[in-house]
């Protein structure tokens, strides 16, 4: 068994085989992988005897669900309104200067995927980011080339 | 004209209260009836945008004859400029759960379920301590009830309650056709209680101290208090908790920035209000006699003069764009048409003339949009365009 293999293995005996079973799969694949691949989308498929094709057209319905291959740290930068008028772009320039990528795209090193995302739910502390999972509010150029710093480090 | 009414702040929500247990021992030795009416008489409604009277909508699940019931509270807070729910769960965990157990009480369900969205993961472990303080108080009283966490995955459409029950069902967020509604068939198609976070806060005032108390605040067909997500150009941004009822005019005194031009009530599926209209719009739910009464979930966006609503429309409408789900014609291929209309527009290639059209768009997807997000396109929309038509032109 691949290591993917015994991660979903693992998933469903935790969860369950039923279809109400499939997000908590998906995303506990997302979490480890970072992305889904094709590989273990089929994985997924076979283990609870669905489709593959019912799991990509689920998987690719949800934005945390990312089917292209990802770096270790996400970024997803807010670009909904309020993070917008509070100085967003300048902060997703400082990245991408920084990093070397556009929107959409990974480091060579596969260390970071810079992406944006609708409302975070951070609006009076704007502008705002997710890494993987950890928030990050009030964002200016010199605070984000901080932060992105650090994790240039991990 | 409104009732012009002073802003009145009130403090229940956040207000720390240590005595859960007491809390929900007492809602636990009443009667499903009784506390029920207790919610029908504080004339409690909805928190999270649509107003449906709460009290109802548990007694019609209480009613129902099924073996599975479920209590859902529906934490996938979306819309742009509300994150009230995320620091109800952050400060007040303890409210809500002891309201879905009261719930599952009232409509005799034995599992409850959050559903909370992906951008909120943080939320999780801490949610899950308290969640297992309340297992455990279930446990020593012989209460069969258990609450779990669904982690939803960035989906703005999941907050709307049947695509949040396919999403449960491993599916891809699409809503259902309604009726039949949740109280009836939710998820699993079991009768189903879907609050939102808010709602389900307030109950836990209105249980401790009273329907009196609640309904003694705000106005007529508005009582009680809501949380207010406040930002963009004003200088407090922030969460906070006002009566219902009070008039626009009152609230941009308060949290303007001294040149507000325009505040978007509800979120991007909401109403713009421009500077003339602050004085005739009261924040609350439709009435007879309150003029013209915005309902909202508590998104409050401020604008001042130097902001282009050209660009706030622009950005509403990528926004709809990407969080449609596709599935019905209308919404799916209308919010696309908007957004390349209102930028052809901008650019000199279709003559201002073409905006009526466009608005004629948005009528058609209000009357044929399967769920509320393709229904509500019209309210921004038709809201900026007739209040700024200058502004999208030039």
């Amino acid at each position: 068994m691949s290591p993917i293999q015994l991660l979903i293995k693992e998933l469903a005996d935790q969860y369950g085989r039923n279809r109400e079973s499939l997000l908590p799969i998906m995303q506990g694949v997302v979490e480890q992988e970072k992305y889904l691949s094709e590989y273990s989308m089929v994985e997924i498929a076979r283990e609870m005897d669905i489709p593959a094709a019912e799991v990509y057209g689920t998987a690719t319905f949800y934005s945390f669900m990312e089917v292209q291959k990802m770096g270790r740290f996400i970024i997803r930068i807010c670009k909904t309104i309020t993070c917008a008028m509070k100085g967003k772009n300048q902060v997703l320039y400082a990245i991408q200067d920084m990093l070397k990528i556009q929107v959409g795209e990974t480091t060579p090193d596969g260390r970071f995927s810079l992406l944006q995302t609708n409302c975070l739910g951070l609006c009076h502390k704007a502008p705002a980011m997710l890494i993987n999972h950890n928030v990050y509010t009030d964002l200016t150029p010199e605070k984000v080339r901080e932060i992105i710093s650090e994790y240039m480090t991990k | 004209m409104a009732i012009s009414y002073q802003l009145k702040r009130a403090d229940f929500i956040f207000k720390n209260e240590n005595d859960w247990e007491q809390v929900l021992g007492n809602i636990l030795k009443r009667s499903p009836q009784d506390l029920i009416n207790e919610l029908i008489s504080s004339e409690l409604k909805g928190r999270g945008g649509a107003g449906f009277p709460t009290g109802l909508k548990w007694k019609v699940a209480s009613e129902l004859k099924s073996d599975r019931k479920y209590v859902i509270c529906n934490a996938d807070e979306g819309e742009p400029g509300t994150f009230k729910d995320r620091e109800i769960l952050e400060k007040v965990p303890y409210k809500v759960l002891t309201a879905m157990v009261a719930c599952g009480h009232v409509i005799g369900a034995k599992e409850g379920f959050i559903y909370l969205r992906g951008e909120y993961k943080f939320l999780e472990s801490e949610l899950l301590k308290v969640i297992s303080e309340f297992e455990y108080y279930c446990k020593e009283i012989n209460l069969d009830f258990k609450i779990k966490i669904f982690m939803g995955s960035g989906a703005y459409i999941c907050g709307e309650e049947t695509a949040l029950f396919e999403s449960m069902e491993g599916k891809r967020g699409e809503p259902r056709n309604k009726p039949p509604y949740p109280t009836n068939f939710g998820y699993m198609g079991c009768p189903t209680v879907i609050n939102n976070v808010e709602t389900l806060a307030h109950t836990f005032t209105i249980f401790k101290y009273g329907a009196r108390k609640f309904y003694d605040l705000g106005v007529q067909y508005s009582r009680g208090t809501k949380l207010f997500s406040v930002s963009g150009d004003t200088p407090k941004p922030g969460i906070y908790e006002l009566e219902l009822g009070m008039s626009l005019q009152d609230f941009v005194y308060e949290f303007g920035d001294g040149d507000t031009k325009a505040v978007q009530v509800g979120g991007a599926s909401g109403f713009l209000v421009p500077r003339k209209k602050f004085a005739d719009t009261a924040i609350g739910y439709q009435g007879k006699l309150t003029g013209i009464s915005l309902p909202t979930g508590g998104s409050m966006m401020l604008f001042n003069s130097s902001r282009s609503m050209y660009n706030v429309l622009d950005n509403y409408l990528e926004f709809f764009r990407e969080e449609s789900c596709g599935q019905c014609t209308p919404c799916r291929v209308g919010c696309q048409q908007l957004l390349i209309g209102i930028k052809a527009v901008k650019r000199g290639e279709r003559p201002a003339s073409y905006l009526d059209k466009l608005l004629r768009l948005t009528e058609t997807m209000q009357i044929t949009a399967k769920c509320g997000l393709g229904q509500s396109v019209a309210n921004s929309f038709s809201s900026i365009v007739e209040n700024f038509r200058e502004e999208m032109i030039y």
